[in-house]
Formats: C-alpha cells, structure tokens, sequence
C-alpha cells in the first residue's frame, strides 16, 4: 500500500505483470476512487468551461466526454481532465487526484456569469473496468440495452448490479474498458459484484502499478511527470486537444507565443535497446553531450523490453534518432519511437 | 507474519539478504520478504568472478517493475560465483529466492562474519517490527 492524495493505495495485488496482462488479455478491475469530479452548473456553464480548457465544449454533445487540459496564462498546464456534458448546462470534469484543490480554486477563480463550481470528489468513488473483455462483463451486471452499447468516449447512466452509475467508455490503459461513477457509500458492493462475476473470465483486482505500465504503453501523460504548470500542451505533443484555430481559452495566447518562438524540448517515446531500464529523472545523452531528461520508464510488459517517456531537444525528437540513457552512472542504448507503444486493440477505435 | 519464508539453515541481514554456509564458502539471495516487497523481478545487475566485496557496500542493483534497489553486501569477501541465470530469468528469485534464485556464492574473508548476522528468529522480529 502507498499513501497517495489521501488515499491509501494498493500498487498491485501480488504482481504487477500479471495484472498488466489480464487488462490486455481479458480484464482488470482499478479502484481509482481517489480522483476528482467537479461540476459546473447554471448560467454560464458553457463559457466557464470554454475559456478552462484548451478543446472545444460548444461541440461536446449531451452522453459525450472529452479529453483536454485546464491551462494558465503561462500557456503551462494546470492539470488534463477529461469533460462530461451531462446537459446544456451541465458539464462534469474528472481531475487528477493531487490536482483537486487547485483545479477547483483555478475553476472557481474564472467563473463566468452564474455558473456554480461544485467539487464531489468526496462522495463519488469511480472504478475502471478495463480490458477486451469488459463490455461482456459489464453487460451480464445491467439491465439491456447496457453500457456495452456506449461508443468510445461516450457515457450514459445504468445500474449496475442494482447502483445506479454514470459509465463512461473511457480509460487510461489504451485497452476497451469502461469508468464507472457511482456512489462512494455502493462503490464496495459494486466492486465485489464485478470482481465475482468476472472471476471465470480472468478478471482480476488490479492496482497503481499496473495502471501506470498499461498508461505508460499507451503513452498517455501523467500529470507531474510528462505535464506540470510549466508544460506546453504543444510541447508534451497533445496539440490535437487544443483549438488552436478558435482560441479563446486561457493560456492560449501564450501557447502560440511560445509555438512562435520555437520549443526548447519536445516529448518522445523511447525504447531501451541496450540491457537498463530508464528511469523518472534519468539524463539523455546524445554525442556525449545532455539532450533531455526521462519523465517515466519502465519495462513493457507487453513488448517484453523497457520502454520510456522523456523530453528531448527538438533535433532529436525525430523517431529513429539513437540516443544513451545515463543508467546510475552507465550508459544504456535507446531510440526515439513512433508512440503509442501498443496500439489500441481494434475494436474499440470504429465509434470513436 | 507466516506469510513470510524464514528457513532456519540462514543467517540474515537487516538489507533483507540470506547467507547460507557451505562450509568454504556462502551463498547469497535475498530474502522471501525482499522479493514480496520489490513485486515483479525484471532486471539484476551482478558483480564478476572474483570482484571483491566490502560488507555493507553495494554490490549490484536489483529491479522491479516499479523500483530500482541497491544490493548490500552482507559481509567482506571474494565473490567465487555469480548466478548467470537471473541475466535472462531474473523471475526466479520470485519463484525460489532461497534456491534456483540465489544470487552469488562468495568466499568470505572472515568466515566469524556469518555467525554475526541475525538467526532466522531475530531476522523475523525484524521484518515484523517493520510491517507494522
């Protein structure tokens, strides 16, 4: 168990490898209760939303989600949060656990017109089924027409095993699955449903590690590793999460300054081809000269060698470029690669 | 705290290593507690044949999935026997850390050194004053 945001945590239910395997073969079931949801509400919803995050809400449609990030006038990024529309007024952002106080301050901060910023992180617990066998699962614990029926980044509410819950086809492992919102006080009853039912398909309990493999494999960012208030969105490469060519929202006139000026380092995707593991804070090398710094490494399961996210000079972002990671004093051979290291498996990319 | 392997014919260390004496010489592994705490082993960096060992000095990095650990010296020695397995199998110290996976047979340099390591009793005090 590790300490985290408050919450106690369990890194893994006895092994990490098996876990990650269960999510890519069939199923694994994530408590990440410890995340945020935060609402905005009323008159002036829309604009509010609007001008907090750098993708388009005008176009979010009612049952639809949607990644983006929360921004500062630095153009850094205040946090990534995926966005809820759950009516013409109404939208529901999910926020990094850490980030809770100071995404609810910053939103408070830049209400337009009556909006209301309510935080109900406290009394929401949010479970993550994900896997290629999730939508089967899923189904066999609600009502029909199920959430099996969602389309990528689509939600809608069911019961589940009888609780009443907002499930989103959504997730952070780059496999099909689902997020399940539901009442803290029902979560455990739900958890336990799922992980019975699910026992026969290879659904198994899984914990923190595996979560950060699986996100690492699908190359999704980890606020306060590859993000923090001075990352560019441009820079970590999530410009396709950004209305460049609408504007309007705060930071995004000092994203384009600095796109104008040039980037200093640019995010890439690394695998080890030498005998090390590349780790958080590990120095890059190129000619022997220090050309970036890894922001999280660890073996892929998957792939069966390590991989690795880190910044690096613009000069040697370009897939293919050799590098040398400083292993503790040991210089380990890597390539700049083509991300995602995994692709998503096929079937959940056709309704998105 | 029978979740935990202590098989008695060990001495131990507060690093969670075991030391076996083999008359001449002893062998070296680290701990069932270790390998349950470090999860998943996927990476061992060892000394050569005939690197010499200073008790209490690393010796060599052991990886998890999540985490990188020092390897401590248990005591003071020549290293007469490295474990080239764990290069490409490095689960086995999960699957056997008190056999198929132990890590190096050394050749002490004073052989009393075993005897003042902890007993598998002591070791277990050990561990069990830190779970909690």
């Amino acid at each position: 168990m590790v300490e985290f945001a408050g919450f106690d945590m369990p890194v893994d239910f006895g092994s990490i490898l098996d876990e990650h395997r269960a999510v890519r073969e069939s199923a694994g079931l994530f408590d990440v209760s410890h995340m945020g949801q935060i609402f905005v509400r009323g008159d002036g919803a829309n604009e509010t939303a609007e001008a907090l995050v750098s993708c388009r809400v005008d176009s979010l449609q009612e049952g639809q989600v949607r990644y983006g990030l929360l921004c500062n006038e630095q153009g850094g990024v205040v946090d990534d949060v995926t966005i809820y529309r759950d009516a013409a007024d109404a939208l529901m952002f999910c926020v990094n656990a850490a980030n809770i106080d100071k995404d609810r301050e910053w939103m408070q901060a830049h209400v337009r017109g009556g909006a209301r910023v309510e935080d109900e992180s406290t009394e929401t617990a949010l479970l993550a089924l994900q896997g290629p066998r999730s939508a089967t699962l899923l189904a066999s614990l609600c009502d029909s027409p199920g959430p099996d029926g969602l389309g990528r980044f689509r939600f809608g509410h069911f019961r589940v095993a009888g609780i009443e819950s907002r499930i989103s086809r959504t997730g952070y492992t780059g496999a099909d699955g689902f997020e399940i919102y539901l009442p803290a006080a029902q979560a455990l009853a739900a958890y336990e449903a799922l992980l019975e039912k699910g026992a026969g398909e290879g659904l198994r309990p899984t914990g923190l590690g595996a979560r950060d493999t699986l996100r690492l494999e699908a190359a999704m960012p980890l606020y306060g590793h590859e993000l923090d208030d001075t990352t560019s969105p441009l820079e970590a490469g999530l410009g396709r999460f950004v209305k460049r060519d609408r504007g309007g929202f705060i930071g995004s006139e000092a994203i384009e300054a600095r796109a104008a000026q040039g980037f200093e380092r640019q995010l890439v995707g690394l695998e080890i081809t030498g005998r090390g593991i590349a780790r958080e804070g590990y120095s890059l090398v190129a000619d022997g000269n220090p050309v970036g710094t890894v922001t999280s490494g660890a073996p892929s399961p998957t792939l069966g060698h390590p991989i690795a996210l880190g910044y690096v000079t613009p000069d040697r972002a370009e897939p293919g470029t050799e590098l040398e990671v400083e292993v503790r004093g040991r210089r380990v051979g890597t390539r700049v690669v083509e991300t995602p290291f995994v692709k998503p498996a096929k079937a959940e990319k056709k309704t998105r | 705290m029978d979740e935990y392997k202590f098989p008695e014919d060990c001495q131990y260390t507060e690093e969670d290593e075991w030391v076996r004496d083999e008359g001449q010489h002893v062998r070296v592994g680290i701990t069932d507690y270790a390998q349950c705490q470090l999860g998943d082993v996927v990476f061992i960096e060892l000394p050569e044949v005939g690197a010499t060992l200073s008790k209490g000095a690393s010796f060599g990095t052991i990886e998890s999935v999540k985490a990188v650990s020092d390897l401590f010296a248990p005591l003071s020695g020549v290293v007469v026997e490295v474990n080239e397995e764990l290069v490409e199998a490095p689960e086995k110290i999960n699957e056997s850390c008190y056999g198929e996976g132990w890590i190096l047979v050394v050749e002490p340099e004073d052989p009393s050194d075993v005897a003042s390591l902890m007993g598998a009793a002591a070791y277990r005090e050990h561990v069990d004053g830190r779970d909690h």
